[in-house]
């Protein structure tokens, strides 16, 4: 009798789910039993539970994949379809794999300076994984936002960890007020497509939706609002302005997790619904994203220029990296698609990177997140100087950092399909941001110190900026590997 | 021989190699620090040396071609080759960076490390950028060697510092990307027509293009090199850049950086977007903005008060004389131009390194402040006049030789052209002269200026490798004129198909793709 409902199959597609779920679980008993000062454990065995979920995906970076092609199979579905594990869901469980890996190592010696290290940090950061992974694989509108809500919920949650700091609690209630509305806006427009067509699977959605006639307004409003939801959860202008305050006032660990991999998977369900149900109605959402990723790369970059705290300008960099990404959408072929999730992948490193050392800058009572706080870092720490410089250069999108190779890609789809004029706005936003990007630079190379406090360099803080930095140069000086990977994600999603 | 094979990768990453090394050096230890850079500046110059001997000027090909997979899934390459053009510009270019370092070394006092670390990076980047066969390696050399100079300029730069360095990177920048557009443009339309993804440049520059698409790749490719090289109205950032920069930053600004954005114009315009050079309004055009950087850069040089401005803004007009040479799309134009790169290397490179000299003792660079200084100063003041003749264009030195073809080749397009060419020629001999009779003639009546001592034994070395190449240049150039005549011919040969086959040169209607069809054709048997 189960046999019809469940398969062994079903098992093995959600096996790092499944994995990140028991961990969780496991971290809220051991931190039970654990001393003040072994605390640090919990993140141990949340690392350990990354571990083992990157290990049931397989050998870096296509395992699973690899075992499914010599088992000829592009693709495992799971739930009678409502999951699919393909090249693309292997590729973006691998990136928030990574994204939550790093974020763990960083907050180690950050809650113990903020003297809140408790479990549920890390199970919530976990779960949050889970509700990405979801985004990621689902292939049915409810997977989709029953894995959206997890993550939305667990971030809100994680950006007000700081019970008693007044600006973390103000950004969490005003993540989640918008948070929610935003929610709902995009229920809505799902509950339109399941009327449309009768059925949540994306699959079937797309085929109804193909069959409508042209300029049908429910379509139109089912996609404006769909976008909507889309457009917050991503931070794009004019659904940008909570992204700055969470941002700013979420913790600084929190504040690069949030940066990456929501982001990330916000991306991937974006997508999913573009290039699945929404296909056919490319015409109506085009122009849509197209005013949307200008404002978004106008007001991101603009409004960074003026910004003294610099996980706010990181903020408004975001937004202005999410209008990048969308270029990709708006060319839709597969180098811009390519471009995006290579994007994404380097994004995650350089902003992890670059977040890692202003956590590093978070000392005894010092935030450290200033411009003015980096004055003259080349004198008390030149690695963690030069790092930010590279990660910096990076985000900017100078060559050979990997910053430049996901640019690349974007800019080379978008000479692809003919959209000149974007791609001269867009190349001329990177002289934008690299203006105040430098106003970094120029505060850690050129101003003298203000302090002598040298940044906390934790072991688990070098070791997440070994990482980035590794990554950073080597996609930017041998990019050849992830471009074949990414080559090999997009496909199984233009098929 | 592998060092034969390898030279120009050994020529470039030299620099890099020694740069990482001195990360290990304690910073407290100046001395060895300044002597390890010198050491490792002087082994870059001397590796490049054995190419004077290699070098085939019967050769009008690339040489000492270097090829590796890189990025193979979009067709870039770790290509390395030289032709003349560039192999003038590498050899200038490994002297300038050595004799940077040198005349550095009582100038940087204050973190003296990393000043020579980001000296010796930007030299690796500018080798990448001329000896690049592969576009995409060469934009990112382009990009690259932003980070140095803007370091160099940001760190130990004067009074308004900041503001220099992030404006010579804003606007450095804003042209590569827009440059980087018409990279991938010319990428995308190469692969449409012959179904490959590549880079490599001798390649691209056979295409054939519609005309209107050159045009707009020649606007794009045009925005990056101008504001290199610079041209008007794009120069701004460069007095400003100049005038901050530490000495061995304007030296190797003005002698090598600067070299990148008309070497851009020769290498990639030229033969990739011929029919757009050839376009009647796009000549025009190019012509009459080197005719007015000419004019302008002198009159405002004429106006400074600030001798290292004046200097600065005397690049303006030198760099207008060598745009112009590219832009009047004959022989003798492109050869003197090349020619009149070297020699701004040269003439400029040492009128920086004169004006650190005085600088490094007076630390003023007011002309008001000074005069009488051949007093006192009688070495530095004839190097000084060598110089500035050399700069000015007297016959027997360098800068006569590079102007007098430009303008003949000016002279064979149009007269008017050559005419306005030579106004500046009259007005740069105006400044110049003028600048020396304020500072070196007269009274020596400032009192501050009584005590300064001659040039040095260092700054010596640094001046006369410069002033001897000034005097072969203007006495024996024949030897420049053979390593550039083949690469010459085939700019022209790409540029103007006809120009060898019938005598007088008329252009062509703006549209004839048949010409560009022929170029297409030919141009490979040549190479």
């Amino acid at each position: 009798m189960l046999n019809e409902y469940f398969s062994s199959v079903d098992l093995l597609v959600l096996k790092p789910a499944i994995l990140l779920t028991l961990f969780a679980i496991g971290v809220l008993l051991t931190d039970l039993m654990l001393e003040p000062e072994q605390k640090y454990l919990n993140a141990v065995m949340a690392l350990a539970g990354v571990g083992f979920a990157a290990y049931s995906l397989g050998p870096w970076p296509l395992g699973l994949q690899h075992q499914m092609g010599m088992a000829g199979v592009d693709a495992l579905e799971a739930f009678r379809g409502a999951v699919i594990v393909d090249s693309f869901g292997i590729y973006f469980m691998w990136l928030f794999l990574i994204a939550a890996a790093l974020s763990i190592l960083i907050s180690i010696r950050y809650l113990e300076i903020e003297g809140e290290n408790r479990g549920e940090y890390y199970a919530i950061m976990l779960m949050a994984t889970v509700g990405m992974i979801f985004l990621a694989i689902g292939m049915d509108l409810i997977t989709l936002f029953m894995g959206l809500e997890l993550m939305v919920i667990s971030i809100y949650i994680l950006t007000g960890y700081l019970r008693r700091d007044r600006r973390s609690n103000e950004a969490a209630l005003k993540y989640l007020l918008l948070g929610a509305f935003s929610s709902g806006i995009l229920l809505y427009g799902m509950s339109l497509l399941y009327g449309l067509s009768g059925s949540t699977d994306l699959r079937i959605i797309a085929s109804s939706i193909s069959q409508r006639p042209a300029g049908d307004p429910l379509v139109l409003i089912a996609v404006i609002t769909i976008c909507g939801g889309l457009f917050f959860k991503i931070g794009a202008v004019p659904f940008h302005q909570w992204l700055p305050d969470a941002y700013e006032g979420a913790p600084h660990c929190v504040t690069a997790f949030m940066s990456v991999g929501p982001k990330a998977a916000s991306f991937a369900f974006l997508i999913r619904m573009f290039l699945v149900p929404l296909a056919s109605v490319r015409d109506v959402w085009l122009p849509l994203v197209i005013g949307v990723a200008i404002a978004t790369m106008t007001i991101g970059n603009l409004a960074a220029i003026t910004q003294t705290n610099v996980k706010r300008m990181l903020g408004y960099s975001a937004i202005s990296h999410a209008g990048y990404m969308l270029l990709g959408i708006i060319s839709g072929n597969e180098n811009g698609l390519k471009g995006i999730v290579i994007y994404l992948m380097v994004y995650t490193f350089m902003n992890l990177g670059a977040m890692a050392v202003i956590v590093a800058m978070r000392r005894k009572d010092i935030i450290g997140d200033e411009i003015d706080d980096f004055a003259g870092l080349i004198y008390k720490s030149p690695t963690a100087a030069v790092l930010m410089l590279i990660f910096l250069l990076s985000l900017a999108g100078i060559p050979p950092t990997a910053g430049f190779i996901g640019k690349y890609f974007i800019f080379l789809s978008l000479i692809e399909t003919g959209h000149y004029g974007l791609a001269v706005v867009a190349v001329l936003y990177v002289a934008v941001s690299l203006y105040y990007y430098f106003q970094i630079v120029t505060s850690m190379f050129t101003r003298e110190a203000t302090d002598n406090v040298a940044p906390a360099m934790a072991p688990g803080i070098r070791l997440a900026l070994g990482i980035s930095l590794a990554m950073t140069l080597f996609i930017g000086l041998y990019p050849d590997p992830i471009i074949n990977i990414a080559g090999n994600t997009v496909a199984s999603i233009l098929r | 021989m592998w060092f034969h094979d390898h030279i120009l990768s050994i020529v470039m990453f030299l620099p890099l190699a020694g740069a990482l090394l001195m990360l290990f050096l304690p910073n407290e230890n100046k001395t060895l620090i300044r002597w390890s850079a010198n050491v490792i500046a002087f082994l870059g110059f001397l590796v490049s040396l054995p190419l004077v001997f290699w070098f085939d000027n019967s050769d009008g090909g690339f040489q000492f071609m270097e090829s590796a997979e890189w990025i193979p899934s979009i067709g870039a390459r770790y290509a390395l080759g030289i032709d003349g053009i560039s192999y003038l510009l590498i050899m200038l270019a490994t002297l300038l960076g050595f004799i940077g370092v040198l005349c550095s070394w009582t100038y940087i006092e204050n973190r003296v490390k990393e000043y020579y670390i980001f000296l010796l990076l930007l030299q690796t980047g500018m080798m990448g950028v001329f000896m690049s066969m592969d576009f995409f390696l060469f934009y990112v050399f382009w990009e690259v060697m932003l980070v140095p100079m803007y370091f160099l300029i940001g760190i130990w730069g004067g009074p308004r510092k900041l503001y220099a360095a992030i404006k010579f990177f804003l606007y450095t920048l804003s042209g590569s990307v827009l440059m980087l557009l018409g990279i991938l443009a010319i990428y995308f339309w190469n692969h449409s027509v012959s179904g490959v993804w590549t880079f490599d440049i001798p390649t691209l520059s056979n295409l054939s293009m519609p005309l209107n698409l050159q045009l707009w790749l020649f606007a794009a490719f045009f925005v990056g090199f101008a504001i290199k090289v610079p041209m008007f109205p794009f120069h701004t950032w460069l007095p400003d850049a100049h005038v901050e920069a530490p000495t061995a930053g304007s030296v190797i600004l003005a002698g090598v950086l600067l070299k990148m954005g008309t070497y851009g114009f020769l290498r990639f315009s030229l033969p990739m977007l011929p029919d757009a050079a050839r376009d009647s309004r796009v000549m025009t055009a190019m012509v009459t903005l080197s005719l007015i950087g000419i004019v302008y850069g002198a009159l405002v040089s004429l106006m400074q008060k600030d001798w290292k401005k004046l200097v600065a803004y005397s690049s303006v007009s030198h760099m207008g004389f060598i745009t112009l040479g590219i832009f009047v799309l004959n022989p003798n134009g492109i050869t003197g131009s090349i020619i009149q790169q070297i020699n701004h290397g040269i003439s400029t490179g040492a009128l920086f390194l004169l004006v650190g000299i005085i600088y490094e003792r007076r630390h003023t660079r007011e002309i008001a402040e000074f005069g009488g200084l051949s007093h006192i100063m009688p070495v530095y003041a004839t190097m000084f006049l060598i110089v500035a003749m050399s700069s000015l264009g007297l016959p027997t030195l360098n800068g006569f030789i590079g102007e007098f073809v430009i303008l003949q080749g000016a002279f064979e397009a149009n007269r008017t052209w050559a005419a306005i060419g030579t106004l500046g020629i009259v007005l740069g001999a105006a400044y110049l002269l003028w600048l020396y009779q304020r500072t070196m003639f007269g009274t020596l009546d400032n009192p501050k200026n009584k005590e300064l001592k001659d040039v040095n034994f260092r700054e010596a070395v640094t001046l006369i490798p410069l002033i001897i190449w000034a005097f072969w240049i203007g006495l024996y150039p024949k030897p420049f004129f053979d390593v550039l005549e083949k690469p010459v011919q085939r700019i022209v040969r790409r540029v103007r198909p006809d120009y060898y086959a019938g005598g007088v040169y008329t252009p062509p209607p703006p549209a004839a793709p048949e010409a560009a069809e022929e170029a297409g054709g030919g141009a490979p048997a040549e190479q």
